[in-house]
């Protein structure tokens, strides 16, 4: 691309994509949801999904031949 | 650029919230301002103002007071919203409504039509996010490549390879559409 196609380029950009530009204002105070965030735990893992994968590793431990068919049903 | 005192900045570095808090009240419109320019989605920057000062919190302990709060902020800000760009579906980056909110009023320019404007912007919202954010911060906000390199945390030569495949890919694109550029 030569030099003046990139700036014809940059020119059509500006106009379909126009520059926000200096300092804005967020439109509430983001302090209490950032503490919240502070708060929060970590997720935990539903005892049933761990007694699940426990199943299947159970499952494959037992049958290795179903590995295939685990990996065509994920 | 805000000045905090260094004794802030220490007690942030050991995980004092009430420091922590005392440079979230100085940065927290900076970095809004900042993912704002880049996702240009006021709710958006919101949502990734609390990220960032979330993502900067946990790594208080990485923080080196030598090298300033403000440019460590919008590192983490840039790639936070370098994260939602990855995720979010171009149309949801590129509403031409939000855009002609955010627009200032010197933008619109009648040579040009409306309908290659909104191409150009469907175009450009197609584009990787890491090419994306470079011809953004570079072309759109007009910023120096040094500025982009450092939020980016990549060479100002690297900043430049990404905005000329951006400005190459986004008119090879208008070309099979049949508009040359």
């Amino acid at each position: 691309m030569k030099e003046h196609d990139e700036n014809r380029m940059k020119n059509l950009l500006k106009l379909a994509v126009p520059p926000v530009g200096g300092e804005a204002e967020p439109g509430r105070d983001l302090w209490p949801d950032t503490l919240r965030r502070l708060d929060a735990r970590p997720a935990r893992v539903p005892w049933f999904d761990l007694a699940l994968a426990a199943g299947l590793l159970g499952l494959v431990a037992a049958f290795p031949a179903s590995i295939p068919v685990l990996l065509y049903y994920l | 650029m805000h000045n905090e005192s260094s004794d802030v900045l220490n007690l942030f570095r050991q995980g004092d919230v009430g420091a922590f808090e005392s440079l979230f009240r100085l940065h927290q419109r900076s970095v809004y301002s900042w993912v704002l320019r880049i996702v240009r989605n006021p709710a958006a920057a919101e949502d990734l103002t609390v990220e960032t000062f979330w993502r900067i919190y946990r790594a208080h302990a990485r923080f080196d007071p030598a090298r300033g709060f403000e440019p460590w902020a919008r590192r983490v800000a840039t790639h936070a919203a370098l994260d939602w760009l990855r995720a979010a579906r171009p149309e949801s980056v590129l509403d031409p409504e939000q855009m002609e909110e955010l627009a200032s009023p010197a933008a619109g320019d009648p040579a040009i039509a409306a309908e290659i404007r909104l191409k150009t912007a469907q175009a450009f919202g197609r584009l990787a996010p890491k090419l994306r954010i470079a011809a953004t911060l570079a072309v759109v906000e007009e910023l120096t490549a040094r500025e982009v390199a450092e939020a980016l945390g990549i060479s100002i030569a690297a900043v430049k390879v990404r905005v000329f495949r951006a400005l190459r890919l986004l008119r090879q694109d208008l070309e099979r559409q049949g508009i040359t550029p």
